[in-house]
């Protein structure tokens, strides 16, 4: 092998082995930053961690909104049509937030079931439903649909 | 009648377009003149169409015609002029149009300026690029026509999401798409380059300028997104690693790679295979981008309604282009031969390192955007990857970046000899130690190793530039030569770098202080109480309502003393509740600094005339777009140099020969 080979081998060697350690730290990182989504049913089942950064979404329940005492925590309801959960936020609401909206809050569950929220998104088109939201309401509704033939049978 | 026109001139321009793409390539490799020829008529008239389509919609717009569908649902009659035009492109169709008449633009862009190239390789550029071009226009016409009329007429429009009834917005998609398109450009050259099997550097000079303007454009796109983000949707973020954001920050990271190798191509003859890939990859991640835009796949602050028969034909689309273009690089990259050989540490080696960097950022910004989509198809679950991933990532990989930026003005081309190097640089490594420990060390204040690792990068970063422009000065010989020097072969490229590299050092320190520093707090405030935050005192004087021109707003009045009792400002931020689509929307109140801006916005009224406020104090925020715009002049100096308009001018002789000869081939 020529010392000029060499060289480059080392190079190669040195890039490779670098990418690689970067590699795997981030791909630890990743694995610690994933968020998955949880439906309310999901977290009344117990399917959710507690303490974890999770995602959870929902239609918010009319008339659930509640300020507390401190003028800047809320509490409110959101709910899959099937089972419900409570959501506590402290801060400003986005603009698009009302009651009958489907939104999405990104938080820890505590050992009380009670949802805690960093953050909490209502989309910019009023139109639209966070798609997780839409497919846990059309989950529930089908196992609905398939609840009633089952009865009917 | 109007309507029809454009939707007329838009079926003449796809025809135009399938003209472009087929007899010119064929003219090209048969040697058929008379089929070259017609790249370039093609390409005006599929211009002058496209321009013309265009111009129904915004005359549409403008008259109100609630016949058309598109401009129903995103016009209004009571939207100011300046937002009627910008609706044009303020939703799917509209902006898809836009795509086109700009990817047009740009291919006569090429044909203007290519004289001096051989016209069978601007042909067969001009080729590439209507094949994108129908793409585009057939998407348009088949899957999201902008001119199809709905009936009954409603008597009013649905008007346009107010979020981007705003100055910014109406820039910043035109901004975004001259970037985006015009990559196609590089990506055009560059199969042109595979097909003809003529990959050199003259090849590379071509391309560098091209690919340079589409950059600019795209850096200045991106800011003006961040900026409209930060004042528009009133939480003071300005980057959310949102999936479209990262859309175009992908093709960004890699055009940039590519702008870098493109010059180690050119000057040295080395990494053609690679240069050619990534500019195939620009390109095919402007095309991913849009698809993640259009498809609504993704779940995103930009998303609107989607339309599953859009998304699997941009899919399509997608797998054609990419697939296609690397099919055709497999296929004639094995026969480029590699160019010249370099040491272990040289100027080539510090680009390639940045090239890498550069890309595994990328790729993994790539994977946090697609791992949502990946996840949901494997059936493992609905997840999101949080932002803090991505900044972790960010911050784990710049400072390799910025250290090898330091060293590579610096470096020889080929061969360095690191002791020289790292004398001519010790300077440079003491001054950054010293800046970046001192921020990190309790000494004036509390101390922060973030904000000192940063300091300690802009500072290496700033000295070795001042140390390569003290190496310029010596080889020019004092201000004379430097004055002798601007406006000479190659200067532009050089200030530019330096230009470009000064803006990444103020970006990181924006980036930092305003990350690390800023404060924030959400307060319910009563009318008449004061409230500290960051050694200034906040009194909230009430709200009261106000009307605007298509909207209602609770207008709250915040004056902002200092520490000395001055008043440095008074803020006006709004609850606005637009007329026709009754939604409310928050408009912050904004003092701009150079050192800091003061940023409130209204949150809700919480009666009694108390609301929820919330405020910010944020450090060298203008820092992170002022960095911005310096990249964006750097890389315009660099289009600019001398050396291109001059290897056109010496291609001339030549080419006109080359094109004589092949008339008298084709005659004979």
């Amino acid at each position: 092998m020529t010392p000029k080979r060499k060289k480059r081998l080392l190079l190669i060697a040195l890039m490779v082995a670098g990418v690689g350690i970067a590699a795997g730290f981030a791909l630890k990182a990743f694995n610690e930053n994933l968020m998955f989504f949880y439906t309310p049913s999901d977290i009344v089942a117990g399917k959710a961690p507690v303490d974890h950064p999770i995602r959870a979404g929902g239609l918010v329940t009319t008339g659930s909104v509640k300020r507390q005492a401190d003028g800047l925590t809320v509490r409110f309801d959101i709910t899959d049509n099937a089972e419900t959960v409570t959501i506590q936020y402290t801060g400003i609401l986005p603009d698009l937030f009302r009651e009958g909206q489907g939104i999405v809050a990104l938080g820890e569950l505590g050992k009380d079931q009670m949802f805690v929220a960093s953050e909490v998104l209502a989309k910019h088109d009023e139109n639209y439903m966070p798609p997780e939201v839409a497919d846990a309401l059309q989950a529930t509704h089908e196992a609905g649909v398939k609840g009633a033939a089952d009865t009917v049978k | 009648m109007t309507p029809e026109l454009g939707n007329f001139a838009l079926i003449l321009s796809l025809c135009l377009s399938l003209v472009l793409a087929t007899f010119p390539l064929i003219g090209s490799i048969n040697n058929t003149p008379g089929w070259v020829a017609l790249a370039k008529p093609a390409a005006w008239g599929q211009f002058f169409f496209v321009s013309i389509s265009f111009a129904a919609l915004v005359s549409a717009f403008i008259s109100n015609d609630f016949s058309v569908l598109y401009v129903a649902q995103n016009g209004n009659t009571q939207l100011p002029l300046i937002y009627k035009i910008s609706a044009v492109w303020g939703a799917h169709e509209g902006s898809l149009l836009l795509w086109a008449l700009i990817l047009s633009g740009w291919t006569v862009a090429v044909a203007l300026f290519s004289r001096a190239l051989p016209p069978e390789i601007v042909a067969r550029v001009l080729a590439v690029m209507g094949m994108v071009s129908i793409g585009f226009l057939s998407f348009l016409l088949f899957t999201s026509n902008p001119f199809d009329r709905v009936f009954p007429v409603p008597l009013e429009g649905g008007d346009l999401n107010p979020l981007l009834q705003d100055f910014g917005l109406a820039v910043h998609p035109p901004m975004l798409y001259m970037g985006y398109v015009g990559l196609s450009v590089a990506f055009s050259f560059a199969l042109a380059a595979l097909i003809g099997g003529k990959l050199d550097a003259s090849w590379a000079r071509w391309s560098r300028p091209w690919t340079l303007v589409a950059w600019v454009f795209l850096t200045l796109g991106i800011v003006l997104g961040s900026w409209w983000a930060y004042y528009e949707l009133g939480w003071g973020g300005w980057w959310f690693w949102d999936p479209v954001e990262n859309a175009s920050f992908m093709p960004w990271l890699v055009a940039t790679a590519l702008i870098h190798s493109l010059a180690v191509t050119e000057k040295r003859g080395a990494f053609k295979r690679w240069t050619v890939l990534l500019a195939l990859l620009a390109f095919s991640l402007s095309l991913l981008g849009t698809f993640l835009v259009r498809s609504g796949v993704l779940t995103s602050v930009h998303s609107f309604a989607a339309d599953p028969a859009r998304g699997l034909f941009i899919l399509v689309f997608l797998c054609i282009v990419i697939g296609g273009s690397l099919t055709v690089y497999a296929w004639r990259a094995p026969e480029v031969t590699s160019g010249g050989k370099f040491d272990l540490l040289c100027r080539e080696t510090l680009l390639l390192g940045n090239n890498l960097l550069l890309v595994v950022i990328t790729a993994f910004i790539l994977l946090g955007t697609l791992a949502p989509l990946i996840y949901d198809a494997m059936g493992w679950g609905k997840i999101s990857v949080g932002f803090p991933w991505f900044t972790t990532m960010f911050v784990i990989f710049t400072p390799f970046l910025i250290i090898i930026m330091g060293l590579g003005p610096l470096a020889r081309w080929k061969k360095q000899d690191p002791g020289d190097l790292a004398r001519q640089l010790r300077i440079a490594l003491l001054l950054s130690l010293a800046a970046g420990v001192l921020l990190a060390l309790p000494i004036f204040h509390e101390g922060n190793i973030w904000g000192g690792l940063a300091v300690m990068l802009s500072v290496w970063l700033l000295s070795s530039l001042v140390l390569s422009l003290r190496q310029r000065w010596r080889y020019r010989k004092g201000i004379t030569g430097i004055l002798k020097d601007i406006g000479s072969r190659g200067s532009g490229s050089y200030y530019g770098m330096v230009i470009a590299h000064l803006g990444v050092a103020v970006f990181i320190i924006g980036v930092t202080f305003v990350t690390q520093f800023d404060v924030e707090q959400d307060i319910r405030m009563s009318p008449g109480q004061t409230v500290e935050l960051a050694g200034h005192t906040f009194r909230f004087d009430g709200a009261r309502a106000i009307q605007g021109p298509n909207y209602r707003a609770d207008q709250g009045t915040i004056r902002v003393f200092n520490k000395d009792g001055k008043e440095v400002a008074i803020l006006s931020p709004e609850k606005r509740t637009y007329l026709v689509q009754t939604r409310p929307m928050t408009e912050a109140g904004i003092d701009p600094g150079f050192t800091r801006d003061i940023y409130v916005s209204l949150g809700e009224t919480l009666g009694n005339g108390d609301w929820s406020l919330r405020l910010y104090f944020k450090p060298l925020v203008r820092w992170i777009w002022l960095g911005g715009i310096l990249m964006g002049i750097g890389g315009l100096l660099a289009a600019s140099d001398r050396r291109y308009r001059m290897a056109m001018a010496r291609k001339t002789v030549p080419a006109r020969a080359a094109a004589k000869r092949l008339a008298a081939e084709g005659g004979s």
